[in-house]
């Protein structure tokens, strides 16, 4: 029984999404590099073998590079993601649930490579 | 999840055919959805085999040649004839537009004509527009000042009234809103394209000085940010206005205040 202009307003303003706007284009914008370097970089090993892929990955500016590479990448697919979600799910419990399923899985995805690499990088393994 | 399918009770089954006079020569058909909330019954598309000797060139004119010589249950909005008021805005032939300032010689074919999509339809080509209004009356489409009214008009530069071209024309006829797949999903939420416009008219209003309160009641992550630039809008638009453009320019400036 509540007015039109009541649902409208609703709850009022977040005053958020500036951030999350932003940071989907500066990860986009790091990511044309990135993800062109990283491209290349898999094309050029196709037929190596894995300890030279091994040697590659070790050496401090592929390290570097990977480790931006990768959290980048998870954080603007994490934003993505939580787009998508927010548009389609429409059912506000599973929409709760899949936004924290979500941000909790690219967390852990983001910090399990980006550990995988740095244990390459300094155990050679 | 999303609906992509119509509930049961809103698809819409064949109706009825209106066959043309005997002996017209030059006829066009048109298909046209039909639903009466009284009947109980489901939306059907009737088809109606127009004489189209002696009616006017519009597509407003074969509509309301239909309503008054063929089928008088025919429900439709309409009112200026000229596409100033907004009201007789629906879907043709897949698009969003005004029937009266589309020309039937634009159209090629038969001619599909629906409600403006994803809106409770009232009756016939009659869409429930209350959020819609709602949403426009949301972003407080008003002058608003500290500084007292002055005891004669407000002054504004040539250069700063030449910023509201293009925003001040919008007719609210709810074409860009309801072609928006954001607004198709989160309606509820999201003001939709129209609203935005209008909320933008005033933040780029030199006389205007709540800029700030305006910026801050649209940076939400549903009010503002379910627009991702599909430009259906645009496309759609019959005075040929750019709300999109007018969204991308409020982000920016929400954007530049954080910077």
């Amino acid at each position: 029984m509540r007015t039109p202009i009541a649902n409208v307003r609703g709850l009022g303003s977040a005053k958020t999404g500036v951030h999350h706007f932003n940071m989907q284009r500066l990860t986009a914008i790091a990511l044309i590099p990135l993800a062109l370097w990283f491209v290349i970089s898999l094309v050029c090993h196709l037929g190596a073998s894995h300890a030279e892929f091994i040697r590659w990955v070790a050496c401090p500016w592929n390290t570097g590079l990977l480790a931006l590479f990768f959290g980048a990448m998870f954080y603007h697919s994490a934003l993505g993601i939580q787009v998508v979600l927010e548009d389609y799910v429409s059912h506000e419990g599973l929409k709760i649930a899949s936004l924290v399923a979500s941000k909790l899985a690219h967390v852990a995805l983001a910090v399990m490579t980006i550990l995988a690499m740095l244990r390459i990088a300094f155990t050679g393994a | 999840m999303a609906e992509f399918r119509l509930p049961k009770n809103s698809r819409y089954t064949d109706g009825k055919k209106w066959p043309a006079p005997a002996g017209a020569k030059n006829t066009r058909t048109f298909k046209i959805y039909r639903y009466d909330p009284d009947s109980g019954e489901n939306p059907r598309t009737d088809i109606y085999e127009l004489d189209m000797d002696g009616c006017g060139p519009m597509l407003l004119d074969a509509l309301l040649k239909i309503k008054s010589e063929v089928d008088p249950t025919l429900t439709l909005r309409r009112s200026c004839r000229e596409g100033i008021c907004g009201s007789c805005a629906m879907n043709i032939n897949g698009s969003n537009g005004l029937a009266c300032t589309v020309g039937l010689d634009e159209l090629k074919g038969d001619i599909k004509v629906f409600p403006l999509p994803h809106m409770p339809v009232v009756k016939d080509l009659v869409p429930d527009l209350t959020n819609f209004y709602a949403q426009y009356a949301s972003v407080q489409p008003w002058m608003q000042t500290v500084t007292a009214p002055p005891s004669r008009e407000r002054l504004q530069s040539k250069e700063d009234r030449a910023k509201l071209d293009g925003l001040y024309e919008c007719i609210l006829c709810a074409c860009c809103s309801t072609s928006c797949p954001s607004y198709w999903w989160n309606g509820d939420r999201y003001l939709g394209p129209a609203a935005l416009l209008a909320a933008y008219r005033w933040i780029v209003d030199s006389r205007d000085e709540y800029t700030g309160e305006r910026l801050d009641e649209l940076e939400d992550p549903f009010k503002l940010y379910r627009c991702h630039t599909i430009m259906n809008c645009t496309n759609t638009c019959p005075k040929g206005l750019n709300p999109a453009k007018a969204i991308a320019e409020t982000k920016k400036m929400l954007s530049m205040r954080a910077l």
